[in-house]
């Protein structure tokens, strides 16, 4: 038995169902293949931050591309979705790090996004539960925040408003245009979507991808207690760190008045447990910045992992030799972000129509032919 | 030799005096006046879940210390609890 379709979506955490609807929305058949629950991987351990980041020239394009989509998309975001305009401070410690508020001020201001720089007395006032020693900040008030696996649901739900078809089975073989589920089905399809995160090496050889292990911990409630999604400056140095684990300050109010915390990087950490050494380092790092944070209770801790390329950027589109397996994948700690950004630009490739912003320095090709030659 | 324990021992929830046998826990003493523990964000009653200290559903606040486990604290005498904080 076979069924047919125009695309086969492989995952339905938040970039599957967001390339789902966008495939469904434009008139396309399509059949969405998750065993699991929807949202329940990466997209479950990600904090739903929506945020602009300049790692490069072709993160920011994507990241703003993503948030204004976002933006546009809030108004009809389900209330469980907990969509919140919260803006980010990106927090500096010290002078110096003021200096890396100013350049990213002029890269984001170069491409229209609007931020504020704080000094000291700006910061406090905004955050006054920040230590007062930090020397400032930068305020990006277009960032976001959301709960990721009800953003996931209402993207795919609205898919198959538009026809698209959710299989609850497990995808273990495709290619040549076929997706062999783990019942012995088959499904058809000319574009085969591989959008299943860390698990897309399971389906698809040789991907330049490695598992990227993250904690969280979310507080009782203390409304107010922070109110931007606050991130220290030195983010971008413990996210782009390829080799040692790493801890970075980034905290989050969520809209129920508990606060979200993260995060930690550690590669080649398989196992799903928390690791309490890298528990403590992410708390200790948390209290240097808000002291007063001990006070609250911890009530949950759970982990995830992410898929993360050597460029820090993900892969979409087409992928090696056979012409039927595209890839969605590869997002790291940016795929709530740019989900919406990804289906559209895998949906433009699809139809051959002009995108919003240049595809290729996404394409997975561009790490095949740097490994050629490598 | 030890002194024998009184059989009951006197708390107060939300200033209302309750008494249950020594021993009990805080969850306990709720359970027998038939009493949430605190209001879900979806605005739900919730209360002892698992009763060992994983599920995080009976916190209450307890002489003025909030988020405190009833199942994993024993009743004391004059012990205020204040649910619903």
């Amino acid at each position: 038995m076979s069924s047919s379709y125009d695309a086969i979506i492989l995952g339905a955490g938040i970039v599957g169902a967001a390339c789902a609807l966008e495939c469904a929305r434009g008139g396309m058949r399509i059949a969405v293949v998750e065993g699991d629950v929807v949202g329940g991987g990466a997209t479950a351990a990600g904090m739903g931050h929506i945020v602009i980041m300049d790692d490069s020239m072709a993160q920011l394009e994507l990241t703003r591309y993503s948030q204004l989509l976002w933006a546009e998309l809030a108004p009809e975001l389900p209330e469980d979705t907990e969509y919140e305009t919260t803006g980010t401070i990106w927090v500096a410690a010290d002078q110096q790090e003021m200096e890396e508020v100013y350049r990213k001020q002029a890269v984001y201001g170069q491409q229209g996004i609007v931020t504020k720089v704080l000094d000291r007395p700006a910061l406090r006032k905004m955050e006054p539960n920040l230590h007062p020693g930090l020397a400032g900040g930068l305020l990006v008030p277009s960032d976001a925040v959301l709960y990721p696996p009800c953003a996931a649901r209402y993207l795919l739900e609205q898919a198959v408003r538009h026809d698209a078809v959710v299989v609850p089975k497990k995808a273990v073989r495709i290619g040549n245009g076929r997706v062999e589920l783990n019942d012995g089905a088959i499904l058809e399809s000319q574009r085969i979507v591989n959008a299943t995160g860390t698990a897309a090496s399971d389906l698809t050889a040789d991907l330049p991808m490695r598992k990227r292990k993250g904690h969280l911990v979310i507080t009782d409630r203390a409304p107010g207690f922070v109110r931007h999604q606050l991130v220290e400056l030195g983010y971008l140095r413990s996210a782009g760190s390829s080799t040692a684990d790493s801890v970075a300050f980034n905290v989050q109010p969520r809209k129920t008045g508990q606060m979200l915390i993260g995060s930690s990087r550690q590669y080649d950490a398989d196992h799903k447990e928390v690791d309490r050494s890298m528990l403590v380092r992410m708390l200790q790092r948390v209290q240097q910045y808000l002291p007063g944070i001990a006070d609250l209770s911890v009530i949950r801790t759970w982990t995830g992992f992410r898929a993360s390329t050597p460029d820090k950027l993900p892969l979409i589109g087409p992928y090696s030799d056979d012409p039927t397996i595209f890839l969605a994948t590869g997002h790291e700690g940016l795929g709530i972000t740019t989900s919406l950004a990804t289906a559209k630009l895998l949906m433009n490739y699809f139809t051959g129509s002009r995108s919003a912003i240049p595809l290729e320095p996404y394409l997975p090709s561009r790490i095949l032919l740097e490994a050629q030659h490598a | 030799m030890h002194e024998p324990q009184p059989e009951t021992v006197q708390i107060h929830i939300n200033g209302k005096s309750v008494r249950v046998a020594t021993g009990s826990t805080v969850a306990v003493a709720l359970t027998l006046t038939e009493q949430a523990c605190r209001i879900s964000v979806r605005h739900e009653e919730r209360g002892p879940l698992c009763a060992m200290g994983i599920c995080m559903e009976c916190r209450v606040t307890i002489d003025g210390v909030p988020s405190r486990l009833a199942c994993q604290t024993l009743c004391q005498p004059n012990m205020d609890v204040r649910t619903h904080g």
